[in-house]
């Protein structure tokens, strides 16, 4: 393994800036809540959520066991007719407040999302928590316009969604999945992820101050066990699922035969293209950007780095620089860009995929920091060398690594970039603005970004080609899943 | 009195182009006629030319094979009688792909579009074809049960590789003689008659398939667990019946066989 000199500057350039938790008032405790309050688990048990950075207790959380699960379920279905009747604009009206609640909420929630998940201040504040208020305020103003979005169909709801959604984005996920869902006039019975229930729990703080309706929103955290069995549940409408692609598989298998609409949005190892004509400062700025937000934790991270032969010497030079300046440390400090691995778990995964890279012999360079004593840390982690067969060029590693391989041509580019199973996202620097085109259309991607990267917004569809799974969210296409075309009325007339 | 041997048809599966016989050498009889019964294989090599011939199709213009699928149902008009079918399922196919014909260069704009998002760039969704569809057709009507989810498929750039009618397989082994004549290149749509119950798995767990489309109402189970080995699109329906079932909600068809793509440009410096 190759190292970097041991960085002199970066422990004392800036002074610690932490973020204040002292306006976070956390329960010791928190039921599931079901049918509009907290509640004890039945057959489920309470865990400790633990924060990535200190290893210290967050709060203590109930999770779902199977019957738990089914009274969520009960609770869901027993709330649906009355909330479909409520006309689209009364349903956007809740939807509205719950944006206005979070945006209220916005520091507090940002600080547990960073203690509960590891993630930067910085991000948690300027991304997950607006935009999960953006996705409310969005969906909320489709609520009385759905057959608009549907090229002028009747629609109607499916019923009951079971939604489970990850550990990277926790209260964002959750914003994806629930607002449209509600919108269109279903009930939900939503999963949050095992490490990161706890923002999820206070959207549920919020829904009561919104005064929904009880049993239009049901919040269970558990294991993969508890999604096992929410998608098993035989009296679903819907299924949303966002997290592995091998978890994406068991949940289509385990559907299979019982006509339920699923939307997958799975793994990717997506492609950050540079080309020799990009701003080239402005390319490593961007692959920072996409491989280091969220330590990595980010289904669409640019984690595959296609550099053009002839600037590629360039481009690693200034982003092995670049990264040297990285501030990897304390989530809660305003000026870190790298925070904590999610969980021991997760670390471990990465630090075996890392270790499988040297072993087929790329070269690897990792950022040589002062790392904090307690709590899970991976710094940032440059692999050249690589050869599109090695694990870290076709695998996962949802962590803070880049993996560089190189092209020749235009069309080398495109067909490394599409040779993967995956396909959810991929980005694209180049000045050249037709090449842009040409390209962002050759790629097998649901995302393409051009001189950007990790962009998102609650009016663009999101969702991956094919094994990162299939259905969008997002805009006027993240309400076709959540509804139906109502067949007692034509709509449209032909 | 009349002594002249009639020339009867050697029906062959419809593959890259190309006739062929199945490779496993096996037939089944259909009244008078021998009918190849496809093999694993046979779908196999069906879903290579069908990938194949996917990147040429989807790069013609919407307007090209908006005409190509109008050239189609020309030609299948002017076949007609030629059609082992009920003249209403083969004029009801027509106009279906009358219909579909003219879907190609409408239905983006009415599943995409221009996103408002709240920063400088130009982000826009545009559907794409999914790329190799596959569909397994119902036994009636032998034709429309086909071209009902063939034609959206096609519409949307996709190509197919099709499990024909296993009670009726011969108005669709003579669809692909007609595409011989309808400009639809080769390898676009490829035919394959037999065994249901043994191609359609082959089909649904082929992991270079990319949609599948069953519109038999059986084998459901099995063809959702098979597709969920790579992620595969699944769509179960009721064949059309008509002309009005086939098209009653063609976004729903086209939008099992496209991806939405979302592509951000910068705006501005």
């Amino acid at each position: 393994m190759a190292t970097q000199e041991q960085r002199t500057s970066i422990v004392w350039d800036y002074a610690p800036a932490p973020e204040s938790p002292d306006h976070v008032r956390l329960r010791d405790s928190y039921g599931l809540f079901i049918d509009g309050d907290f509640r004890d688990p039945g057959d489920g048990t309470r865990v400790q959520s633990i924060n990535p950075a200190t290893e210290e207790v967050v709060a203590e959380v109930a999770f779902a066991g199977p019957g738990d699960v089914r009274r969520a379920v009960e609770a869901a279905r027993a709330a649906q007719p009355g909330w479909a009747a409520l006309s689209g604009l009364e349903r956007g009206k809740y939807l509205f407040r719950v944006a206005r609640l979070i945006q209220e909420r916005a520091r507090e929630l940002a600080v547990v999302e960073s203690m509960d998940g590891g993630k930067p201040i910085r991000e948690s504040r300027d991304v997950d928590v607006p935009l999960a208020a953006a996705h409310f305020f969005h969906y909320a103003g489709w609520a009385d316009k759905l057959s608009y979005g549907m090229g002028g169909r009747a629609v109607e709801p499916l019923g009951v969604a079971g939604q489970i959604v990850p550990w990277n984005f926790p209260l964002l996920m959750a914003a994806w999945k629930l607002a449209p869902a509600l919108a269109c006039g279903n009930t939900a019975v939503l999963k949050p992820a095992e490490t990161t229930p706890v923002t999820a729990l206070l959207l549920a703080e919020i829904l009561q101050e919104a005064e929904l309706p009880p049993g239009v929103v049901q919040i269970v955290p558990g294991d993969g066990a508890a999604g096992a069995t929410l998608v098993r549940e035989p009296d679903i409408d819907k299924v949303a699922f966002t997290g592995s692609t091998s978890v994406g598989k068991n949940i289509q298998a385990a559907l299979a035969g019982r006509g339920i609409p699923l939307t997958l949005e799975l793994g990717g190892k997506s492609a950050n293209i540079v080309f020799e004509d990009a701003a080239l400062d402005q390319a490593v700025e961007g692959i920072v950007n996409g491989i280091f937000f969220n330590q990595g934790h980010v289904c669409c991270a640019g984690s595959r780095l296609l550099i053009q032969e002839s600037v590629a010497e360039t481009v690693v030079s200034k982003l092995w620089d670049r990264m040297g300046r990285l501030r990897v440390g304390d989530p809660l400090d305003k000026n870190t860009d790298v925070g904590a691995i999610n969980s021991r778990e997760q670390l471990e995964r990465i630090t075996a995929l890392v270790a499988s890279g040297e072993e087929e012999g790329a070269v690897r360079r990792t950022v040589v920091c002062d790392l904090p004593d307690r709590g899970y840390w991976f710094a940032p982690t440059l692999f050249t060398g690589v050869a599109p067969a090695h694990r870290i060029a076709a695998e996962e590693i949802f962590g803070p690594v880049v993996s560089v391989l190189t092209f020749r041509t235009q069309a080398e580019a495109i067909e490394k970039a599409n040779s993967t199973p995956y396909g959810l996202a991929a980005g694209i620097w180049t000045d050249k603005g037709s090449k842009a085109f040409e390209v962002a259309a050759a790629l097998q991607a649901g995302v393409v970004w051009q001189n950007t990267y990790n962009k998102f917004d609650p009016s663009a569809a999101f969702g991956g080609y094919k094994e990162s799974g299939f259905g969008r969210e997002g805009g006027m296409s993240g309400l076709r899943p959540y509804l139906r075309h109502d067949v007692s009325d034509p709509g449209v007339t032909l | 009195m009349s002594d002249r041997l009639p020339v009867r048809k050697t029906y062959k599966l419809f593959i890259g182009g190309a006739f062929v016989r199945s490779e496993s050498g096996r037939y089944d009889r259909a009244g008078e006629f021998n009918i190849p019964r496809g093999s694993r294989k046979d779908v196999r090599d069906a879903v290579a030319a069908a990938r194949k011939a996917a990147v040429g199709w989807a790069g013609k213009t919407a307007y090209n094979r908006g005409q190509i699928l109008y050239r189609f149902a020309e030609a299948l008009e002017s076949r007609a009688a030629d059609i082992g079918a009920e003249r209403s399922d083969v004029e009801a196919s027509i106009d279906v792909l009358v219909h579909y014909a003219g879907w190609t260069d409408k239905f983006q704009p009415v599943l995409g579009g221009i996103n408002p998002v709240a920063a400088p760039f130009l982000s826009f969704s545009v559907p794409e074809p999914t790329g190799v569809v596959g569909v397994v057709a119902p036994d009636s009507p032998p034709l429309l049960g086909l071209v009902a989810e063939l034609a959206p498929a096609l519409a949307a750039a996709n190509t197919v590789v099709a499990v024909l009618s296993e009670d009726r397989p011969l108005p669709g082994l003579d669809l692909g003689e007609v595409m011989g004549i309808a400009d639809v290149p080769g390898g676009v749509v490829n035919l394959i008659s037999g065994r249901r119950s043994e191609l359609a798995p082959a089909l649904a767990g082929h992991h270079a398939l990319s949609a599948i489309v069953n519109a038999t109402g059986e084998l459901a189970a099995e063809i959702d667990k098979l597709a969920s080995e790579s992620v595969t699109r699944v769509r179960h329906t009721s064949p059309a019946t008509d002309y009005a079932t086939a098209t009653a909600d063609p976004l729903s068809r086209l939008e099992a066989v496209t991806e939405l793509k979302t592509a951000w440009h910068p705006v501005g410096a």
